[in-house]
């Protein structure tokens, strides 16, 4: 009797624990084997840039708190900036190590939750425990500094929204200098497992001129051996004054994806401590009273400090007519805001470049040709976040 | 020439690779160029975007090879016409450019997909929003919406609160 193949349809989510949220993955199957693998998304699309388009420039950061929702200090920060470089505004020493050290925590526990969630994925429960443990360090960290272990809406547009609070400088110091142990510690769970290899060596292989042909960025842009990292390569805050590596991967692979972000959070503890080494006093907002609204104390006490304040909150300050386009390398990749201004309080047009949609694209020729099974590994691999990718 | 014309001259000659080598390169195509916060922006005619983007892509001086992001925009009702945006960066040279081309209503933009492949999805989004049309494109269908979504929501005259249907009885009567 002849045997009959013949292609199949399969529909991966939109529920499913593996897709890291809402992705719909059609998958056409031939036996075992993808054929093609095609996102369908949009099952969280809120209009976020339609919303920008209709509030205050200040107005709009409490909602980049909601794309990337695992690392909402860098999605405040591509957009404060965003609207700094449009306004011309320059701001102090002390806010631009604030937002260093804040930001690269935050990349720290993104990719906390992208080992664990992949390692939960792949079968390694134990992996999202020991991550879980330091990613509430760092949570607790952002508690202190603005109450929220979530949405922060800390950074604002000339600063950010206090200066640290006491004892923050002591307690960071502390998780720094114990963190690069822990991360010895998940590797000794994950990268010499024997099944971790098998699930990650030689699956979702991507040369480095396909990688940036399909706009891959960040960690899984690296893993393919492109050293891009625009933190080094267009340094923004203080970055330049940092001594610090960016790793590469050689095969492109799944696994080298895992060892470029395994080595980013070792490196991101490394500027961390020096920037806690190095922060300045003095102030940490931009002394611009039109556009940064005073400190809540003056508000209380001071007339002219409440009518700054009200103005600003009610109706906004005008900005230059122009664009400007600002990007910021986010845990995920490049995470760029397009802002086009007409003079008026409101922008005319807000587009989010967010990473994990454009590094969505090569989920089909990463996982063409590959095991079903492999293109779990291969979604953990970009760690994509669908409130960004939705948008 | 006036203050300003002489002044926007000056900061124009500041960039000699991305302003003057590029103006006299593809100077039949270039129909403006505005430097704006250090950044600078082409403005291409349609028809020879793709062309342009393949000659920076593959020309030794400048490298294009890293599309960040298409970008479309509703001008009215400044202007009359809709904007799409390429922002690009090469990784060599580690240098950004933006170009643009301007398009009426009913008017499609040459797709940029064989030059860079991540332009697919940054294409079908400024189509599913905006409602640009982009010829050449391998599979140009919505990507956000549904497909059987009628309308481009960030068009300016899309209401707010979206059209009125069976699952949305608080939006806006359709004008027929």
């Amino acid at each position: 009797m002849d045997l009959i193949t013949r292609e199949m349809t399969l529909n991966m989510g939109p529920q499913h624990p593996s897709t890291h949220g809402v992705m719909h993955l059609v998958l056409h199957l031939q036996g075992e084997k993808i054929v093609k693998a095609d996102p369908d998304i949009g099952y969280l699309h809120r209009g976020m840039e339609k919303i920008a388009e209709n509030l205050l420039y200040g107005q709009f950061v409490p909602y980049t708190d909601r794309l990337d929702y695992l690392s909402s200090m860098t999605n405040n920060l591509g957009y404060v900036m965003a609207v700094e470089k449009l306004l011309g505004l320059e701001i102090p020493e002390r806010g631009k190590y604030i937002r260093v050290i804040t930001s690269e925590l935050s990349r720290i526990s993104s990719h906390l939750l992208a080992i664990g969630a992949w390692g939960l994925d792949l079968g390694a429960m134990t992996m999202v425990l020991y991550a879980f443990r330091e990613r509430e360090m760092i949570l607790d960290l952002f508690e202190m500094l603005c109450g929220a272990r979530l949405t922060y809406n800390y950074m604002k547009v000339g600063g950010v929204r206090g200066d640290l609070p006491a004892g923050f400088v002591e307690k960071c110091t502390e998780f720094i200098k114990i963190f690069p142990k822990r991360v010895d510690e998940y590797e000794t769970l994950l990268t010499g497992n024997r099944i971790w290899l098998q699930r990650t060596k030689g699956i979702g292989v991507l040369s480095a001129k396909d990688a940036t042909d399909l706009g891959l960025t960040g960690p899984s842009l690296r893993g393919s051996g492109v050293k891009w990292d625009i933190r080094k390569d267009e340094p923004y805050l203080v970055y330049d004054r940092f001594d610090f590596d960016v790793p590469v991967g050689t095969n492109g692979d799944c696994f080298d994806r895992y060892m470029c972000r395994v080595e980013e959070m070792r490196q991101a503890a490394r500027i961390i401590s020096q920037a806690l080494q190095q922060l300045p006093d003095g102030s940490v907002n931009a002394n611009a009273p039109d556009i940064v609204s005073p400190p809540r104390k003056d508000v209380y006490n001071n007339m002219e400090a409440l009518i700054h304040h009200f103005k600003i909150i009610s109706h906004g300050y005008k900005t230059p007519v122009g664009e400007v386009y600002c990007s910021i390398e986010a845990p995920k990749g490049e995470l760029g805001f397009y802002i086009k201004s007409d003079g008026t309080e409101k922008p005319f047009r807000v587009k989010i470049r967010a990473p994990s949609f454009v590094n969505l694209q090569s989920i089909d020729p990463m996982s063409r040709g590959a095991y079903f099974a492999d293109v779990v590994s291969v979604i953990s691999s970009l760690d994509p976040v669908f409130g960004e990718v939705d948008k | 020439m006036d203050v300003n014309e002489l002044k926007q001259e000056e900061v124009l000659s500041e960039h000699p690779v991305l302003v003057q080598k590029i103006r006299s390169r593809f100077g039949k195509s270039i129909i403006e160029t505005a430097v704006f916060r250090g950044e600078i922006t082409h403005v291409i005619a349609t028809k020879d975007i793709a062309d342009v983007c393949n000659s920076l892509k593959y020309d030794l001086d400048f490298q294009f090879n890293f599309l960040s992001d298409i970008i479309g925009t509703d001008c009215r009702p400044l202007n009359s016409y809709f904007e799409v945006v390429y922002q690009l960066y090469s990784i060599p040279h580690k240098h950004r450019i933006r170009l643009k081309v301007r398009v009426k209503e009913g008017e499609s933009v040459p797709s940029v997909t064989s030059v860079w492949k991540s332009a697919n999805f940054a294409e079908r989004e400024a189509y599913d929003l905006v409602g640009i049309v982009f010829t050449g494109h391998p599979d140009l269908r919505r990507i956000y919406m549904a497909p059987d979504w009628e309308g481009h929501p960030l068009r300016r005259d899309y209401p707010l609160v979206g059209y009125k249907d069976q699952y949305n009885p608080c939006g806006v009567e359709k004008k027929q």
